[in-house]
């Protein structure tokens, strides 16, 4: 277990790198930096200054030296566009994403699964073919249409629930949560269902697929041929062995929450990082990009990471140290 | 398996085709739509960017009903400009499809070369392209272009954004999708290489292309398709949406996403033709595009799910 | 109790199709007396194991039981609700599956599959079933039961694993016993261990069995009687030793002549020409008479005989007339 983890770790530093080197290429050669900072009124003698601050005259492996060393610490410069910190930026608007992914996520996991088990189990009835039909059409549907659908029904026609923003938000000194007021918990339904919905489609079938390849294997048959019920052998044999990929691939969608909640929150106005993003590439703001590109990577990285151990350390077969007795 | 290709296209082919009312639906409306971008220009009533057409006072008419100060009708209503929505619609897909097929050939090409060789190669080459691979299939395909194209907008002079917004789009979709092409590829490569006619065509002095081409590719061409059609789904879909967000097609050459996205601005004030008909449009696009792809996954390659 | 355990009349197993209908299992009789021992030989695909999962209920759909009756302890089971079939199987019938690394469930400690099996079935307290799921694997000579019963199923070997299969289907003590080629996945050395302790327990117990293999060797060795099948129907149905030393139906003598017997002597094998034809294309009249080296030209227009109405033991015309 414990080489196991430090060889994941290991792996997932070097895709870090590498990404890191990625996210660098575009700072130091995607338009000029110093074009980007200074005005159209410059001498050369302002450009070479600011190369030398930069430290754009220093070998290439060291500028990439520095920039990982910044990045560590969360500085990845100025924003061309609005001229403040990055790191600033980002850390004001990431709690508004990381709370719709969260909700997102709930509504897609507790929903998908139910639906998924449901669907394998009564595979031919006529509600099941239903929700898989329907979850057909799901997976087809842009995100971006499912919020506008959303937005015409609930905030156009019947008026229950706000069409853009956060609502209130109550400020914890290093969070602001919309998670307490009544005007923040209405903002979010909307955009939580529209960035939960496609990912609960592809739970709901991932879950369901997997789960009837379960109900096809020998132990399956043989539970059956001792007499359990059908409960037993669906809930107690089935699903727990359902769950080992379905935790791998679920693990991974999360990630994707993160990077789509990009478009929701484009939808919605949502005031978080994935809008931040958006507005970098229309206006080429690299450094935001490179920050984002960053910051989604070690979220992804991370997720992968403790999927991965998750998994390790549910299946008992992959345990390490078990005997085996011979005849 | 071009020789199952060809057994599957005799026997079971057209047969699954015509007991499948899913899969003559969605082909009846792909050809269509795909028939309607085509023709275009003589489909559409109006040319809705050529500025000297348009006249301001139809703007905002209602669809099917005659505008109350010019007395002209539009079939899908007009939008605040003035602009048959119906022709936009048509000249929408055409940006859309072509979009679409180009980022799906493109990723094709990519994807089939990339995993011959690292099948065929293997080696540091195979390991390297597959790493690439799988470090990119972490992302989600959608940030992944999204990210190219922000990195190529970077790169292209301020002036020709604009013109060049389209094959940036085609660029970036279509380096979003290569994954799934080479993989497959690749494993198919790996299968066949040590089949005995493949050693036999090696012992004959054949060319480790002419083998890749002559040989292997025919055996891959099935599965491809299947990756193909349903690349073309996700590339229509993955355009769309870029567009939809301001980081796709130009409002120049507005494509169905950009069309919604333009849409998007009337949703309040009541105006719900101009969004309506292109959602539409693109649902109806993909759905059938996506439902032909699962069939024929379903009847060439039941195992690729 | 009554006189068989067992006892299946002309059943007719049907799988619908999308252009026709297949019938792997036709006309298909037998008994199997307590204790006892019932062979069912035959090539793959003959419909051994299709016979085995109609009388347990758990055929796959879409195959269903079309014709026949299956009656257990003289009780007709083959047209009970789902739910008193569920309730018969691990409780009147055991079954045992070919591969034991895949029959149980890799995720679940052996205990708790022992455990859950006979709470189901058996009026006993947790605490009993406990105990009686260390017996079980004593039984089956499992070494330091109390202490295994808490490993996971990969951490026993495959011919452990059977054993621990086999004291699955017998914890619940049932009359019948289906073991679907219970040693072909094991070592050659494993097998022979695994085939005496399925017999000792059934004798102790007078559990019948219905062994279905392609083994031969393993027929003669384990069975009382010996059901011969091919193309889904009975061949040849008999006492192990006459059907073994004086087979009468064509395909049995061909199916010895090419089965490396100990007693048969250091003859060359024989084989027989061609392969069993497909469901979907069977010969008219006897399905065996492309290959049968007696053929006569009633053998090609009328199927065979059927076995009780003409007394003896094959469905073959010329029975009688077998020249070896």
């Amino acid at each position: 277990m414990l080489a196991y983890t430090i060889k994941r770790t290991f792996q997932s530093f070097v895709v870090l790198l590498v990404v890191g080197l990625v996210a660098f290429s575009m700072f130091r050669f995607v338009g000029d930096p110093v074009d980007n900072m200074l005005g159209q009124e410059r001498t050369d003698a302002d450009i070479e200054r600011l190369r030398g601050q930069l430290g754009l005259d220093q070998p290439f492996p060291v500028q990439y030296l520095k920039f990982l060393q910044g990045a560590v610490q969360g500085n990845f410069g100025v924003s061309y566009r609005q001229g403040r910190a990055v790191s600033g930026i980002i850390a004001e608007r990431l709690p508004a994403t990381l709370e719709l992914a969260a909700v997102s996520a709930v509504l897609a996991i507790v929903f998908g699964f139910f639906l998924g088990v449901f669907t394998a189990i009564r595979r031919d009835g006529w509600a099941a073919n239903t929700i898989m039909t329907l979850s057909l059409v799901g997976v087809s549907l842009p995100t971006f249409l499912i919020g506008i659908l959303l937005i015409y029904l609930f905030s156009v026609e019947l008026n229950w629930l706000p069409s853009f923003g956060r609502g209130d938000v109550v400020d914890l000194g290093w969070w602001r949560t919309g998670f307490l007021t009544a005007s923040g918990l209405k903002a979010i339904i909307l955009p939580a269902i529209t960035l939960g919905l496609y990912q609960m489609t592809l739970i709901m079938r991932l879950v369901r697929s997997e789960m009837l390849e379960v109900l096809r294997q020998d132990y399956i048959r043989f539970a059956r041929a001792r007499g359990l019920k059908e409960k037993t052998v669906n809930f107690r044999h089935a699903l727990k062995n359902t769950l080992i990929p379905v935790i791998t691939v679920t693990g991974l969608q999360l990630g994707s929450i993160i990077a789509f909640a990009i478009i929701t929150e484009t939808v919605f106005q949502w005031p978080g990082v994935g809008l931040l993003f958006i507005n970098s590439i229309q206006f080429v703001d690299i450094p935001i990009m490179a920050a984002y590109l960053m910051l989604i990577s070690v979220m992804f990285v991370a997720i992968n990471l403790v999927v991965d151990l998750l998994y390790f350390s549910i299946d008992p077969r992959l345990h390490a140290g078990s005997s085996e007795i011979n005849n | 398996m071009r020789d199952s290709l060809s057994r599957a296209w005799k026997s079971d082919f057209i047969w699954s085709f015509s007991r499948s009312p899913v899969a003559i639906v969605s082909f009846i409306v792909a050809v269509i739509l795909i028939g309607a971008a085509v023709l275009a220009p003589l489909i559409a009533p109006h040319t809705p960017f050529d500025p000297g057409t348009l006249n301001l006072m139809n703007g905002f008419s209602q669809p099917m009903q005659p505008n109350e100060f010019t007395g002209e009708t539009f079939v899908l209503g007009t939008d605040d400009q003035g602009r048959d929505v119906f022709s936009t619609i048509l000249y929408g897909m055409r940006i859309s499809l072509f979009v679409g097929f180009a980022a799906v050939s493109f990723a094709m090409v990519l994807g089939v070369s990339l995993g011959l060789i690292a099948g065929y190669a293997g080696g540091w080459t195979g390991t390297i392209i597959m790493r690439i691979a799988d470090v990119q299939l972490t992302f989600p395909g959608i940030l992944v272009a999204m990210l190219i194209f922000g990195i190529a907008k970077g790169f292209t002079p301020i002036h020709l954004r604009d013109q060049m917004a389209i094959w940036v789009l085609i660029l970036a979709i279509g380096l979003s999708e290569w994954v799934q092409f080479a993989r497959v590829v690749r494993g198919a490569t790996l299968v066949e290489k040590n089949k005995e006619y493949v050693q036999a065509a090696r012992l004959n002095g054949r060319s480790a292309f002419g083998i890749m081409t002559r040989h292997i590719l025919p055996n891959v061409m099935g599965p491809v398709l299947v990756i193909a059609t349903i690349s073309l789904a996700l590339a229509i879909i993955a355009e769309a949406t870029l567009s939809f967000l301001g980081v796709g097609a130009p409002p120049t050459q507005p494509s169905l996403g950009t069309l919604i996205r333009i849409g998007q601005g009337f949703l309040f004030s009541g105006e719900w033709w101009i969004i309506l008909f292109p959602s539409v449009t693109l649902l109806a696009l993909a759905l059938s595009v996506n439902l032909l792809g699962d069939w024929l996954r379903d009847v060439l390659n039941p195992r690729l799910r | 109790m009554a006189e068989v355990v067992l006892s299946v009349r002309n059943l007719r197993v049907e799988i619908p199709l999308r252009r026709s209908v297949l019938c792997p299992v036709d006309g298909v009789s037998f008994d199997i007396p307590p204790g006892d021992i019932l062979g069912v030989v035959g090539e793959s695909g003959a419909g051994k194991s299709m016979t085995g999962n109609a009388v347990i209920g758990l055929l796959d759909r879409p195959a269903f039981i079309a014709g026949g009756e299956i009656l257990l302890n003289g009780q007709r089971i083959d047209n009970l609700p789902r739910e008193a079939m569920r309730r018969l199987r691990g409780k009147e019938i055991g079954m045992v599956f070919q591969d034991p690394l895949t029959s149980l469930n890799p995720l679940l400690q052996i205990g708790d599959q022992l455990r859950e099996t006979i709470l189901e079935h058996l009026p006993v307290s947790k605490k009993e079933a406990a105990d009686r799921a260390v017996a079980a694997l004593e039984e089956v000579g499992i070494p330091a039961a109390a202490r295994r019963i808490d490993s996971y199923p990969h951490e026993f070997s495959g011919g452990m694993r059977q054993r621990v299969v086999i004291a699955l289907a017998l914890c619940a003590e049932p009359s019948l016993i289906i073991a679907d080629e219970p040693t072909t996945a094991l070592d050659v050395s494993v097998q022979a261990q695994i085939i005496a302790l399925l017999k000792s327990l059934c004798r102790e117990r007078g559990t019948a069995i219905m062994l279905i293999t392609h083994d031969m060797g393993v027929i003669a060795e384990t069975a009382d009687r010996v059901a011969v099948m091919y193309a889904g129907r009975l061949a040849e149905l008999g006492p192990v030793r006459e059907v073994l030393t004086n087979p009468s139906h064509p395909y049995t003598n061909g199916l010895m002549g090419s089965t490396p017997l100990a007693s048969k002597g250091k003859k060359r094998l024989n084989q027989i020409p061609g392969a069993m034809p497909r469901l979907d294309n069977l010969p008219t009249g006897c399905a065996f008479h492309p290959r049968c080296p007696q053929v006569k030209k009633r053998c090609a227009v009328e199927p065979g005989p059927d076995i009780e109405s003409c007394g003896g033991r094959a469905a073959c015309w010329f029975a009688g007339e077998l020249s070896s």
